[in-house]
């Protein structure tokens, strides 16, 4: 028998107690990345030449490294030092970098596409460079970028079977556990893809009509072009 | 953009220097990390080659193709970019066995990970051939080019430039899920990261330099396909 | 009277609710260079882009060379031709984009010999010499090599020309050919068009907003107003004492432009 019925009905509700972690290590995950992408982005756009550089190596270097192994490194080699972490937060920080990481190249596009006349005409009515991005600039940078955002969403919600390696218990592990006790792996696992297939879909369906929908609004609301 | 390659080879050194000069051990451990690095290596190569047979042949069903084929193109590349890279593995790895489906993990991570990433690559395919311009389809059909010699012929070499770069991206996507091979008993660079870490503690050394060695095979993908570009971009200039 | 090269009977296209052309009868004689004026959106480059089957027609049956192009007989009746069709019957006609449409990544040599190889099944040697004698023709024999990015807009689309004729069609069709030029590269390519005219047995369908070339190389002049004919005639009379009053109206407009 290569699908047992029973079975899914026995560990389903076990798999949903579990993919309230897995959304949990998401919501939180993101929240760091969209956060540290902005940080990371200002940073790069800095005048001052270290800080640029410097932002701009970190992100290149968490962009061509393992996801894995960063939260490996967090959550052993952070010890080393007296920082002992939670698996769940040594995750979560780990997966917030990585994609904090991407996220700050998003904010950068999106930064460096509202128009310079924008920045003079800020210096022109003397505001403060940090008014100037509160209220100037970020509103019109960030709008166009929420679609490119969503995705990383998507795609951090997708990695977050890793932190399996560090034994959260998240659906990925609980699957993993699952099958090892009842040494069948078709159903959890399967199921487990369902999950993350049918989640992937409906919100690549919503950041759809978030797209249909800044398309239709950001049509310059009462400015030049 | 000269800065990006020279941020990352500057971080190389420093933190590579830094490794060397605190981890006095350091050469013991070289033969074991080359075996680890060696079998990324392989994995990476093999993967990234199924990746672009897939890819083209994804998106060419997708694109061209009969409607069962074209279901069938969706239907894969929905599946493996709506499931994570992870899922995938374990899923063959532990429930292809049931099914009778005996393979080696070094069979199932290649299949894994070029799958995925080729569900990605084909995405990469179809943007490009669609930012063809229109009138090189015109001009095919006025010069009473078939279909798929036009595709061939005047399409597809077009296409190939602008894919240039978001493969390199997809290459680097691909570098660092092979760690995940890991995870299915393959002795990769991770593995054996893990296995150093477990029996000597020199934690913090040992996962800096691995973190350093993915970084370099990251920057050899880069510098690989930025040659790559240049090379193919010549004698091709867009805009007229 | 001999059979027309192109004929188009009763010939209607529309986009949707939007007719463009309506029911067009047009027939073309061999060898006869026909120019096409008219304001924009009066479906100018719809007409050629139906006889070069870019664009299928809704009604009405188009002929090339008494065969019918856009449809086929089958049991004795005329059914909408097939692409396998359509590739036996579209080799008579070539096409000279408004944009060149040159492929950007090979030489202007390999633009000439691609279509002759792949389609014709000519040899290697036998379209290098067709494209070559094609390129000097058009005065380019000293550019074989180069690639469109670095020609002028001019050579471009005079090896736009040359990859065309390389096929050997019957009929030629020009969609503004010059129109994408800066002003002193047009000289240049009606020169080459003036040539083929004299040199070839060539039909030619082009269209223009060059008046005085129209004026001086065609045969006839067909003015085109909201999807019809509204005018043709020999170019002294629809240029000299244009019959219709929208015709006076259109001339009038352009010659004020130049
Ligand atoms: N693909 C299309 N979809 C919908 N409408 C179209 C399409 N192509 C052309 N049209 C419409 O058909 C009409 C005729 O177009 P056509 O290109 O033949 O005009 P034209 O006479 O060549 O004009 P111009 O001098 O500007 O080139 C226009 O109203 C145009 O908007
Ligand atoms: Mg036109």
């Amino acid at each position: 028998m290569f699908w047992d019925w029973n079975y899914v009905w026995e560990i389903t509700p076990t798999l949903l107690r579990a993919s309230v972690v897995t959304i949990q290590a998401t919501l939180l995950g993101f929240a760091l990345a969209a956060v540290l992408g902005l940080v990371l982005a200002i940073l790069r756009m800095s005048k001052t030449g270290w800080i640029s550089v410097t932002a701009a190596g970190f992100v290149e270097f968490i962009r061509s490294t393992p996801v894995l192994i960063q939260i490996f490194f967090i959550f052993f080699v952070f010890p080393e030092f007296g920082v002992v972490l939670p698996a769940m937060t040594a995750g979560v920080i780990a997966l917030g970098l990585h994609y904090g990481s991407y996220c700050s190249e998003v904010y950068r596009a999106g930064l460096e596409n509202v128009p310079r006349g924008q920045w003079e005409a800020s210096t022109a009515l003397n505001l403060s460079p940090y008014i100037t991005f509160r209220d100037i600039i970020i509103p019109q940078a960030i709008p166009p970028v929420v679609p490119a955002l969503g995705n990383y969403l998507v795609a951090l919600f997708k990695e977050t079977p890793l932190l399996s390696a560090i034994a959260v218990l998240e659906l990925m592990q609980t699957a993993k556990i699952l099958g090892s006790q009842s040494f069948r792996y078709v159903e959890p696992i399967t199921l487990v893809g369902g999950f993350f297939l049918v989640m992937s879909l409906i919100a690549a369906a919503f950041i759809r009509q978030v797209e249909t929908y800044l398309n239709r609004t950001l049509r310059n609301p009462g400015g030049a072009r | 953009m000269q800065l990006r390659p020279l941020a990352v080879c500057a971080i190389v050194f420093f933190t590579a220097g830094l490794a060397v000069s605190s981890f006095a051990g350091f050469r013991e451990f070289i033969p074991g990390l080359l075996q680890g690095a060696a079998v990324t290596i392989q994995i990476t190569v093999g993967g990234c080659i199924l990746a672009m047979v897939m890819a083209l042949i994804a998106a060419m069903a997708k694109m061209y193709g009969p409607l069962p084929l074209r279901w069938l193109a969706v239907a894969y590349i929905e599946v493996f970019r709506g499931t994570s890279a992870l899922v995938q593995l374990f899923w063959l790895f532990f429930v292809l066995p049931h099914f009778g489906i005996l393979l080696d993990p070094l069979t199932v991570a290649i299949t894994a990970l070029g799958l995925n990433v080729g569900a990605y690559g084909a995405e990469v395919v179809r943007g490009a051939v669609n930012a063809v311009p229109r009138g090189q389809w015109e001009a095919s059909v006025a010069l009473n080019m078939p279909r798929a010699l036009s595709l061939r012929r005047i399409i597809l070499p077009q296409a190939f430039v602008a894919m240039i770069p978001p493969w390199g991206n997809l290459f680097i996507e691909l570098l660092k899920a092979t760690a995940l091979v890991s995870l299915i008993t393959i002795s990769d660079l991770t593995f054996k990261a893990q296995q150093m870490n477990q029996t000597t503690f020199r934690t913090v050394e040992i996962f800096t330099i691995v973190l350093v060695v993915y970084l370099a095979l990251s920057v050899l993908i880069t510098v690989g396909t930025r040659t790559l570009e240049t090379f193919a971009a010549r004698g091709i200039a867009r805009g007229r | 009277m001999t059979t027309p090269m192109v004929k188009f009977d009763n010939v209607t296209k529309s986009y949707g609710t939007l007719t463009v052309l309506d029911s067009l009868n047009l027939e073309i004689a061999p060898n006869e260079k026909v120019a096409i004026i008219g304001p924009s959106g009066s479906g100018k480059t719809t007409v050629l882009r139906m006889l070069m089957t870019l664009e299928r027609i809704n009604d009405g049956v188009i002929y090339v060379d008494g065969d019918p192009l856009t449809h086929m007989q089958k049991n004795g009746k005329l059914v909408p031709a097939d692409e396998r069709y359509l590739r036996k019957v579209r080799g008579n006609i070539g096409m000279v984009f408004q944009h060149f449409n040159l492929f950007p990544h090979m030489s202007a040599m390999k633009n000439c010999m691609e279509a002759p190889i792949h389609v014709l099944g000519l040899s290697k040697k036998e379209a290098a010499e067709r494209a070559a004698e094609l390129l000097d023709m058009v005065g380019l024999g000293d550019k074989k090599d180069q690639y469109p990015s670095q020609l002028s807009g001019g050579q471009q689309q005079r090896v736009a020309i040359a990859r065309a004729l390389a096929m050997r069609p019957k009929v030629m069709l020009f969609d503004e050919v010059t129109s994408a030029l800066d002003p002193e590269l047009v000289g240049e390519v009606l020169n080459v068009i003036r040539k083929l005219g004299t040199e070839h047995n060539l039909t030619m369908l082009m269209v223009t907003h060059q008046m005085g070339f129209a004026r001086e190389f065609a045969d006839r002049v067909c003015f085109f107003y909201g999807g019809k004919i509204a005018e043709a005639g020999k170019p002294d009379e629809i240029f000299n004492e244009p019959k219709e009053e929208r015709t006076r109206q259109f001339l009038s407009a352009v010659l004020e432009a130049n």
